[in-house]
């Protein structure tokens, strides 16, 4: 071995190994990875893939913390692997895991059902107040108007905040942080109508009252989103909306 | 309409959450103390009340704030309700989102204009509360 190999700094990679075709347990398999100092959890193992183990199965796709493909449990956290940094963990062994409290398919790779079916039922999506044609152009709307959801809109649905929610671990019914912050970002979208198909959803105890507010999904949210914040948001006007409908049983 | 992922059927692996969850990061430890707070703030609410019903007898009021078990009650609660009313001011902001056109007002102004009102109102009922002593 040449004498320039033996000073190449190295790292040891500690992957959650899980393949269901061959066991019923997890294992933690280590890689001992190069150490770059430009390198993150993700190009390390797209290394141990391409190099060592090309059994190791986990999602990536853009590698610029846009599509929200590669979120993992980083030495615990949740994080977006083509984001957490080699550097901020050397020397020591990182540990990486499938995002926690959610079912494992194989090695670090999660079923998402759960999620994409909550996606589903908050109709996180714009539904016009009054259909009109094209020939009656754009939906138009104000910066104020547009600054009042914007934050929201930022969601990459990488489940990270799932992956920090208590609540969702312990009660898997409950709607969660990012389904939350997507409903309330078409909630509060002046071309959208659908509040109260929304309403159904969320303001039930599954929905925004299983929340006791530990707000760790909003520390995590790679995107500022703060899942916390709308939810809490969410309670307020679940609460104008019941007083209101007290005091003004025939309004709608 | 569910969006189904092919796995091999009943082999998704399930971790157990531990019923020691909440020692695992920081925020879930504030958490747990600020939950746990709320007894204080309960009990010594409980205090007060009990305070108010004794308001028409003099020697019976005495005794209750002198009695060596509330006065340790107080003390305990003291810390623990500043606890509580600090972080919960400190939330504020994430719940009273307030726009002046298209911009947000700061999270530190609301906060503050909570933490004035906490202070002008304390200072309102020492004055009501020193005027009738």
């Amino acid at each position: 071995m040449a004498a320039s190999d033996t000073v190449k700094k190295t790292m040891s990679l500690e992957v959650f190994r899980y393949r269901p075709d061959e066991e019923d347990e997890p294992t933690f398999q280590t890689y001992e990875v190069p150490y770059k100092e430009d390198w993150v959890v993700l190009d390390a193992l797209n290394y141990v893939k391409d190099t060592m183990d090309g059994t190791l199965s986990f999602r990536w796709s853009c590698r610029m913390g846009v599509c929200g493909s590669c979120g993992m449990m980083v030495n615990g956290e949740p994080k977006l692997t083509c984001s957490a940094f080699l550097r901020d963990y050397y020397p020591d062994p990182i540990r990486v895991e499938p995002l926690t409290y959610f079912p494992v398919i194989r090695d670090l790779v999660i079923n998402m059902d759960d999620f994409m079916n909550k996606l589903t039922e908050v109709q996180a999506w714009l539904q016009p107040k009054e259909e009109k044609p094209v020939s009656e152009g754009e939906y138009r709307q104000t910066p104020a108007e547009l600054a009042k959801y914007k934050q929201y809109t930022m969601c990459i649905n990488c489940m990270l905040c799932y992956s920090a929610c208590p609540v969702y671990g312990r009660h898997p019914e409950f709607t969660g942080p990012a389904a939350i912050a997507l409903a309330q970002r078409y909630n509060l979208d002046s071309r959208d109508g659908a509040a109260d198909e929304r309403a159904e959803v969320i303001f039930k105890h599954e929905g925004i009252w299983g929340c006791t507010f530990v707000g760790d999904c909003s520390r995590v949210c790679p995107k500022h989103v703060d899942p916390a914040g709308a939810i809490q948001q969410a309670k307020v006007t679940a609460t104008q909306d019941w007083y209101k409908s007290l005091l003004m049983p025939k309004r709608k | 309409m569910a969006n189904e992922q092919p796995t091999i059927a009943g082999k998704d692996y399930v971790r157990a959450v531990p019923n020691t969850w909440w020692l695992q990061r920081k925020t879930y430890v504030t958490f747990m103390v600020r939950e746990l707070t709320c007894v204080f703030v309960g009990a010594y609410a409980l205090f007060l009340l009990v305070l108010v019903s004794k308001a028409g007898d003099a020697a019976a009021f005495d005794a209750l704030l002198n009695s060596p078990v509330l006065i340790t009650l107080q003390i305990i609660a003291l810390p623990m309700v500043l606890f509580h009313s600090i972080t919960w001011i400190n939330l504020t902001p994430k719940v009273m989102v307030v726009f002046r056109g298209e911009d947000k007002v700061s999270p530190a102004l609301i906060a503050g204009v909570n933490y004035v009102a906490w202070a002008a109102i304390s200072v309102i009922i020492y004055g009501i509360a020193s005027c009738q002593g």
